[in-house]
C-alpha cells in the first residue's frame, strides 16, 4: 500500500514564486520528491524547463544547492559531486551526514543528449538518483521531438506526426543491472514519493522516470494535467513499475494490466484529449495511425510483462 | 627547507607526482595519447592507497571536465589531464569552468589536432582554447611541470579561475629527466588545503548558474576578465614563495635567456624553447647577439613583462608551433605584435612557423632557420 497523501511530510523544497507555467507537472513531481529527499540533498540540472523555472540569478525557487551544468553531462556532473562529498567527507573537510546528490533532467538531457554520460555514471554504479521528468519533447526549446516523443506526435520538428516509437528509457537503464529503477507519474504522487523514499536508502545508481503531460506541448488545458496523467496509465500509454535489484513489479493499476485483470482503455480518448495528436488523427488515415499509436502501447505492455520473468 | 629527493622521470610521471604532492581530492579521467600515462599512474596512486583521492574513470572528455567542475563546485581540490582532441571535446566545458569561477587545474599534453590523424607535437590544442577565460602555462622541463602544476594549484585557488598547465606530448611527456621533489612539508607550506569561499552545501542552499539577466550576465564576464589580468601578480608572488619552499625557479611569467644585451631575440614557447637556449649559444658562437626570451605564461600574455625585458631595438624572431590561419604565420607572433603596437617602436617582429605535427626541432635547425630570417629583408611577418 502506498503513503497516504494525508501522510506526506509538510516539509517544502519547492518555493512559491518560481517560474514555472501553471499546470506544470515537472515542479508538481518535483515537490512530491522534495518531501521524500528532505533539505539534505545537492541538486543537478541541466538546461531544462526547470532550470528557466527555478528563478533568476541570484534567486531561487528550490530550497536546495543547486547547480546547473552542461546539457550533455548530467550523470558524470552528479559523480563528480557525490565522489567530491564523499572524499571531502572522508578527509574530515564535509560535517554531518552525507547529503542525497541527484539529477533533475528532463527527457533530452536524458534520453537524447545526456545519455552517453548517464549510461555511463550507471555502469560505474555511481551513487546518485537520476530523475527524469519526461513531457515526451523539448518542451523548453518550444516544444521540438526527443527519443521519448511517441509515434504519431505533433512537435514543431515533426510536423506530419512523428514515425518512431519511443524509446524505453527506465527498460535501458535496467538494463545498466543498476540497483533501482522505477517510473512514476503526478497523478499518483504517493506512489512516487515511496519510490523516492526507497531510492534514497540505496547506495549506488537509482533511476526514476516521472511522465509529466505539458499543457503547451502536448496541447489541452493547464487545468487537466492530472487528468492526462492518470488517463496515460490507464490505458496503457504510461506502465508504473519499479525494480529491486533487477526484479521487476508493477503497480497498480498498471500490475491489473499485466495480470490480465482488468483491460487498459483504448487510447482514442487519451490522444484526443491533446492537441499533438488530435490535429492529425481528423484525415482519412486517422483510424490507421490510431491502431499504429494501439500498437505500439500494446506491444509495450505485452513486452513489459514477458520482460518481468527474467530474473537471475 | 627539508632534504629533497631526486628521482628520474618522465613528464607524464611528474604530473602525476605533483598531483599526489598537491593532495588533490578527484581526479576525473580518459585516455587520450600522450596523455594516458599521466591517469594511469594517478588511478595506480589511488588504487595503492599512495594518494587518498577519488579517480572517476568517465566516458568520455567532454564528462572528464563536466565531472571536474561539478567535483570542484561541490568544494574538492580537482585536477585532470587530456590531449589535442580530448581538449577541443572539453571546449563547451571549459567555458563552465571559467564562467563558474571554479578552480580546476588541467594538464594538457601538448599535441596537433586531427584531421589528418597525428600523434605528436605541437601547440594548435592549447592556443586554439585561447577565448576560454582559462589561464595557462606553458612549461618546458620536466622539472617546471612538477613545479608549475602546484604553482597553478596555488594561483587557481586564489583567484577562482581555472588554469591549464601545457607541455608537449613525447618530448617532455615520455622523457626522463631528473626530477627533484621536495619534502611533503615544504610543499603542504606552499599549498594549504583547498577551503573555498563557497561550494554546493545543503546548509546554505544557492543558485549556481541558473540564468542571468543581462544587468548581471555583463558584470560577470567583466569580473572575470578584470581577475584574469589580476592574475599576473599573484603568478609571480607564486613563484618566488614556491623557491622560497623548495629552492626552485623555472621564472615566472616569462623566463630568458642571454638576453640583456641581445640583438637577435628568440621567442617560442614549450620543449623547443629549452632548445632554444642551445640554439643561442650556437648563434653566439657565430658572432651574433642572440639572447631567448620564453613566455611562461601564455594567458594572461605578460606584456609589461615582455616589453620590459626586450632589449632596445631588438629584432625578435617568433618561432610558432601552430597556425594563426586567416594570418600568414603563427600566434605567438599575432600576440606579440599586438602588445608592441604603440609602445615599443623599436623591435622588429619576425615570424616562421616550425615543428608542426612533431616534426623534430633540433639546436642546428632552429639557428639556422634564425640566420635565414635575419637575411629576410622583408620577411613573412
Amino acid at each position: 500500500m502506498a503513503t497516504s497523501i494525508k501522510k506526506l511530510p509538510d516539509i517544502e523544497q519547492v518555493l512559491s514564486g518560481n517560474g514555472a507555467c501553471g499546470g506544470c507537472p515537472a515542479t508538481m513531481a518535483l515537490r512530491m520528491v522534495g518531501k521524500a529527499l528532505g533539505p539534505n540533498a545537492i541538486m543537478l540540472l541541466t538546461p531544462a524547463c526547470s532550470v528557466a523555472s527555478m528563478g533568476m540569478t541570484p534567486k531561487l525557487g528550490y530550497n536546495w544547492p543547486c547547480i546547473n551544468i552542461t546539457f550533455a553531462s548530467a550523470g558524470s556532473s552528479a559523480s563528480g559531486i557525490t565522489n567530491a562529498v564523499e572524499i571531502m567527507k572522508e578527509k574530515g573537510r564535509f560535517e554531518g551526514e552525507l547529503p542525497t546528490v541527484f539529477s533533475w533532467a528532463g527527457d533530452g538531457g536524458t534520453y537524447d543528449i545526456g545519455f552517453q554520460a548517464l549510461s555511463a555514471a550507471a555502469e560505474r554504479n555511481e551513487n546518485i538518483i537520476h530523475f527524469c521528468y519526461n513531457n515526451e519533447a523539448y518542451s523548453n526549446t518550444g516544444v521540438q521531438r526527443s527519443g521519448a516523443t511517441p509515434r504519431g506526435t505533433f512537435t514543431t520538428t515533426t510536423p506530419t506526426g512523428k514515425r518512431q516509437p519511443k524509446k524505453n528509457m527506465a527498460l535501458l537503464m535496467l538494463e545498466h543491472n543498476i540497483p533501482y529503477v522505477a517510473t512514476a507519474t503526478v497523478a499518483y504522487p504517493a506512489d512516487l514519493y515511496d519510490k523516492v523514499v526507497k531510492a534514497k536508502s540505496i547506495k549506488g545508481m537509482k533511476y526514476i522516470e516521472i511522465l509529466a503531460p505539458c499543457y503547451l506541448g502536448w496541447q489541452f488545458d493547464m487545468a487537466d494535467t492530472v487528468q492526462l496523467s492518470r488517463m496515460a496509465v490507464r490505458s496503457g500509454a504510461w506502465l508504473l513499475w519499479e525494480a529491486d535489484n533487477g526484479r521487476i513489479t508493477f503497480n497498480n493499476p498498471t500490475a491489473q494490466f499485466i495480470s490480465g485483470k482488468k483491460n487498459p482503455e483504448a487510447v482514442d480518448e487519451y490522444l484526443m484529449k491533446q492537441g499533438r495528436f488530435s490535429r492529425l488523427l481528423q484525415g482519412p488515415d486517422a483510424k490507421e495511425r490510431i491502431a499504429e499509436i494501439q500498437g505500439d502501447v500494446d506491444r509495450e505492455i505485452a513486452f513489459m510483462r514477458e520482460r518481468a520473468k527474467i530474473f537471475i | 627547507m627539508k632534504t629533497a629527493q631526486v628521482i628520474m622521470a618522465t613528464g607524464a610521471n611528474a604530473a602525476a607526482l605533483a598531483v599526489k604532492s598537491a593532495r588533490v581530492d578527484v581526479i576525473p579521467g580518459y585516455p587520450i595519447t600522450p596523455q594516458t600515462s599521466i591517469m594511469e599512474a594517478v588511478a595506480g596512486m589511488v588504487e595503492s592507497g599512495d594518494l587518498h583521492a577519488r579517480f572517476i574513470p568517465v566516458e568520455g572528455e567532454h564528462s572528464v571536465l563536466a565531472a571536474a567542475v561539478a567535483a570542484s563546485a561541490a568544494g574538492a581540490r580537482v585536477f585532470t589531464a587530456t590531449s589535442a582532441n580530448g581538449l577541443l571535446y572539453m571546449h563547451e566545458v571549459l567555458h563552465m569552468a571559467s564562467g563558474g569561477r571554479l578552480p580546476v587545474v588541467l594538464c594538457n599534453v601538448n599535441r596537433g589536432i586531427f584531421a589528418p590523424w597525428t600523434l605528436w607535437a605541437d601547440h594548435q590544442d592549447s592556443f586554439a582554447q585561447r577565448d576560454t577565460g582559462w589561464i595557462q602555462y606553458h612549461c618546458s622541463s620536466n622539472q617546471e611541470v612538477f613545479n608549475t602544476i602546484l604553482q597553478a594549484f596555488r594561483v587557481a585557488e586564489q583567484i577562482n579561475i581555472p588554469i591549464m598547465v601545457n607541455f608537449d606530448g613525447f618530448s617532455i611527456s615520455h622523457c626522463l629527466m631528473p626530477l627533484t621533489i621536495p619534502a611533503q612539508e615544504d610543499i603542504d607550506r606552499f599549498l594549504p588545503p583547498h577551503q573555498p569561499e563557497w561550494r554546493l552545501d545543503p546548509a546554505h542552499p544557492s543558485s549556481f548558474s541558473n540564468v542571468t539577466m543581462a544587468a548581471e550576465y555583463a558584470p560577470f564576464r567583466q569580473m572575470l576578465s578584470d581577475d584574469i589580468m589580476a592574475a599576473v601578480p599573484l603568478v609571480k608572488q607564486a613563484a618566488q614563495e614556491y623557491r622560497d619552499c623548495t629552492g626552485m625557479w623555472d621564472g615566472d611569467t616569462i623566463e630568458t635567456y642571454r638576453l640583456e644585451d641581445a640583438e637577435v631575440v628568440a621567442l617560442a614557447v614549450n620543449s623547443m624553447a629549452a632548445e632554444l637556449k642551445l640554439s643561442v649559444d650556437i648563434l653566439r658562437g657565430q658572432g651574433i647577439k642572440a639572447g631567448l626570451l620564453r613566455p611562461r605564461l601564455y594567458i594572461p600574455f605578460p606584456a609589461d613583462d615582455i616589453i620590459q625585458a626586450l632589449p632596445k631595438n631588438a629584432q625578435v624572431m617568433v618561432l610558432d608551433r601552430n597556425y594563426n590561419f586567416g594570418h600568414p604565420g603563427g600566434i605567438l607572433a599575432a600576440e606579440l605584435k599586438s602588445i608592441l603596437f604603440g609602445r615599443r617602436n623599436d623591435v622588429t617582429v619576425k615570424n616562421r612557423v616550425m615543428g608542426i605535427g612533431g616534426i623534430d626541432l633540433t639546436r642546428r635547425f632552429m639557428a639556422a632557420e634564425i640566420r635565414a630570417m635575419i637575411d629576410e629583408q622583408n620577411g613573412v611577418l
